[in-house]
């Protein structure tokens, strides 16, 4: 993975010594909360309901163990010892105090860890697929090019203070893990038909109160134009986004009012005055950072150790946390494995710094001490020996890490909600840990098969209910917590919008209304169709009347 | 308002004149760009040197023919978190050559002087008690920087191939 060298050293520790004055400044009073505000979010300081949320940023989802021991540390010493893993693959503490955050960020810093644009109106932390450089159906690693991003778009002096803020996503990979059509930007690598690797180019993706499907403005863009291209982009955006209006900020409304077409046109005017100009990336500026990416020092295996299949038909636990948790690599006798944040009755997402410190010592052990965060708010082992595999699920049970049912029905995203979040409507956790139960069976949560619920507790939509199989979101009739369902939603391949089913359920009725759904699926379903399948051929018309036939 | 341009502070020899004020005899003024589209030909003929104030919505693009003309471009941030200008002084710079003094007025806070002397501001208006010496450190915050822009600093991936190549 990427290691800083002395200049990102110099900046990150630069920026420590700029926020602890500006701390400072707030502190002593020579800025008020309101000049403050801005620079505390460049740092990704919140402030919420109880106390400041501190938000870390994990370059495109990538840690080291090292990295995660650092987080650990900080949740221990400044935190209440946890912290939760976001759907942009950051990491997020609930309880810093102000006073503190000049010394997590330095020591932060120790670890090659920032802060940087991890809220405000500007290019944020990029995401990127979680088994970016290691999936089997890759068709080239992205992971130098979200590098390369990642420092161009660090302190840009144009795009700071864009309309609004902007979100990146990259993959390589044929399948979609990283949600690009959700994205300001999305990022697919394709190949030319000589093989050069470049990129489709997406635009104009978002979720909040106006969920918008990106479009594609560009086909193939070469690899060595990447940046002039994101910089026409962006400038265009800069320039045109509208500022009126907080609600109509994002590129995505500036999109849809001039048109994809006519958006594409400006991009492309702009960027015939920049191509071939100084943001050009050489080969040589490509393969440096390329080798920091290198793929470790893989050991000749054979694909399907024997051990393996004796594990599986002796311990049936393990038989299926293979079958949900572990998958298939690009290397014979490796496994990527997933390590689910969302066990039975838990809080989505939430890590404890023990955990953590655990799945640091298994990565150092087992995948050559590197971390994946995922935007599904779970980790990943990006690296793991397939006869090894069982000593890691051992590790991983002990630490109450090896809930199987990543894909299933309660792995699921939920946002804070009203337990933390300012602007909620509703609470979502305790929804979330309630459906959870209820699917506690996991052999019922393998028959129902692969359900993504998303789940956000007010129309910013920070828990992506919108893509959600069945989205849930959290609304406030009269002073009560009602909840609206859509069905339908996909964050997948053929990005698609949720469609709302009918009246909201209140919190005493939801749980009772996520069984009706399922087991009206379970009723309707054709052999091998999942429930994404099943509603793309039937509609909403069986679960309305399932749903709403009692009321 | 007190007044840094390359660096320190300076005396500013300019006139904000008002779209309703005469033009008075011997002071150079900055004038609005519908002032300039309305009275350019006495404008033109004063024989003082003149700058041309811009609002965030007006993009320089408007002008790009008059540029000759203007010995300072104003551009305003009504708000510090309206970052059109900071595109406005790329283009001024980059694209359309502007050489002379490019001024950030309005907004202006310490925090961003940087950015906006990276893009190409060579001058700024502070607010009335602004402690200048503070505001100049500012400038000195950061020591290196990932993107090539407008200011003559070498971004990251030049100071890489430098070591490279001195280590050959
Ligand atoms: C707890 C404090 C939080 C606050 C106040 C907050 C606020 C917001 C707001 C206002 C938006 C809408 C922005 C827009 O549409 O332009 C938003 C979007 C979003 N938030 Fe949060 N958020 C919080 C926490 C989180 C957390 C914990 C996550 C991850 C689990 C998250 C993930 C997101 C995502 C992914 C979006 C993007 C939706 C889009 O693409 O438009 N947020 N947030
Ligand atoms: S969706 Fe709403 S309630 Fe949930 S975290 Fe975002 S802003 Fe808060």
């Amino acid at each position: 993975m990427y290691r800083y060298d002395e200049f990102d050293e110099a900046l990150v520790r630069e920026r420590v010594a700029q926020f602890s004055d500006q701390v400072q400044r707030r502190l002593n009073g020579e800025l008020n909360e309101d000049e403050f505000k801005p620079l505390r979010l460049m740092n990704g300081l919140y402030l919420q309901l109880h106390a400041y949320m501190f938000r870390i940023a994990i370059p495109y989802g990538t840690l080291s163990s090292v990295q995660l021991r650092k987080l650990a540390h900080v949740a221990r010493t400044y935190d209440k010892g946890y912290g939760h893993i976001t759907t942009r693959q950051n990491m997020q503490f609930n309880w810093p105090r102000l006073e503190d955050a000049p010394a997590i960020l330095s020591d932060l810093a120790d670890a090659q860890l920032h802060a940087i644009q991890t809220s405000g109106n500007c290019i944020r932390n990029t995401t990127a697929d979680q088994y970016a450089g290691v999936a089997a159906d890759e068709i080239a690693d992205p992971r130098h090019y979200c590098e390369i991003i990642r420092q161009w778009s660090t302190l840009h002096p144009e795009f700071s203070f864009l309309p609004r803020k902007f979100k990146i996503a990259v993959t390589g990979a044929e399948e979609d893990r990283a949600a690009l059509r959700t994205h300001d930007i999305g990022l697919r690598m394709r190949r030319d038909a000589d093989g050069n690797p470049g990129f489709e180019v997406m635009v104009g993706g978002g979720l909040g109160r106006t969920p918008v499907v990106g479009v594609t403005i560009r086909e193939f863009l070469p690899e060595e134009h990447l940046l002039s291209y994101l910089e026409s982009t962006l400038r265009v955006y800069n320039q045109l986004g509208r500022r009126d209006n907080i609600h109509k900020a994002r590129i995505k409304i500036l999109v849809q009012s001039v048109g994809r077409d006519a958006f594409a046109r400006m991009v492309e005017e702009e960027w015939a005055q920049l191509r071939d100009g100084y943001l050009t990336l050489p080969q040589e500026e490509l393969d440096t950072i390329a080798r920091y990416f290198a793929p470790p020092p893989y050991e000749t295996l054979e694909d399907s150790p024997p051990e393996l299949e004796l594990w599986q038909s002796t311990s049936p636990g393990f038989a299926a946390w293979m079958n949900e948790n572990v998958a298939a690599h690009k290397q014979a006798g490796y496994a990527i494995v997933n390590i689910s944040l969302k066990p039975e009755g838990g809080v989505p997402g939430d890590i404890t710094a023990e955990q953590m410190d655990v799945v640091a010592d298994l990565a150092e052990r087992y995948s050559f001490s590197e971390i994946r965060a995922t935007h599904e708010q779970n980790l990943v082992l990006p690296y793991v020996r397939k006869l090894d595999l069982m000593a890691v699920w051992q590790g991983l049970q002990q630490a109450g890490l090896a809930t199987a049912n990543i894909g299933l029905i309660s792995d699921m995203i939920c946002c804070p909600g009203l337990d933390y979040c300012n602007l909620a409507n509703t609470r979502s956790i305790p929804v979330a840990q309630e459906i959870s139960e209820r699917f506690a069976d996991l052999s019922k949560q393998r028959d129902i098969g692969p359900l993504k619920i998303k789940m956000s507790g007010c129309i910013n939509a920070c828990g992506h209910h919108h893509v959600g199989h069945i989205g849930i979101l959290g609304v406030d009739k009269k002073g009560q917590e009602y909840y609206q369902i859509t069905l339908g939603g996909s964050a997948e391949n053929e990005t698609t919008l949720g469609n709302i089913v009918g009246p909201a359920f209140s919190a005493a009725e939801i749980g009772d209304a996520m069984e009706t759904i399922v087991d009206t699926y379970l009723t309707i379903r054709e052999e091998g169709e999942s429930f994404l399948e099943t509603y793309r051929r039937v509609g909403q018309q069986p679960f309305k009347e399932t749903l709403y036939a009692a009321h | 308002m007190p007044l840094i341009k390359n660096g320190q502070q300076v005396a500013d020899p300019w006139l904000a004149l008002g779209d309703e004020e005469t033009l008075p005899e011997d002071v150079p003024v900055i004038v609005s760009l519908e002032r300039w589209q309305q009275e350019k030909d006495v404008l033109q003929t004063r024989g003082m040197e003149l700058g041309l104030r811009l609002r965030s919505d007006q993009s320089p693009q408007q002008v790009a023919e008059d540029l000759q003309f203007f010995s300072l471009i104003a551009l305003e941030f009504p708000k510090f978190t309206d970052g059109r200008a900071y595109s406005y002084a790329r283009l001024l710079r980059e694209r359309h050559g502007f050489s002379g003094e490019l001024r950030a007025v309005g907004n202006v806070l310490r925090d961003q002087l940087l950015f906006m002397q990276r893009c190409g501001f060579d001058a700024f208006e502070l607010p009335e008690n602004a402690p200048v010496e503070a505001w100049l450190r500012a400038l000195e915050d950061f020591s290196v920087w990932y993107q090539p822009v407008t200011d003559n600093r070498a971004p990251v991936s030049s100071l890489r191939r430098r070591l490279r190549v001195a280590a050959q």
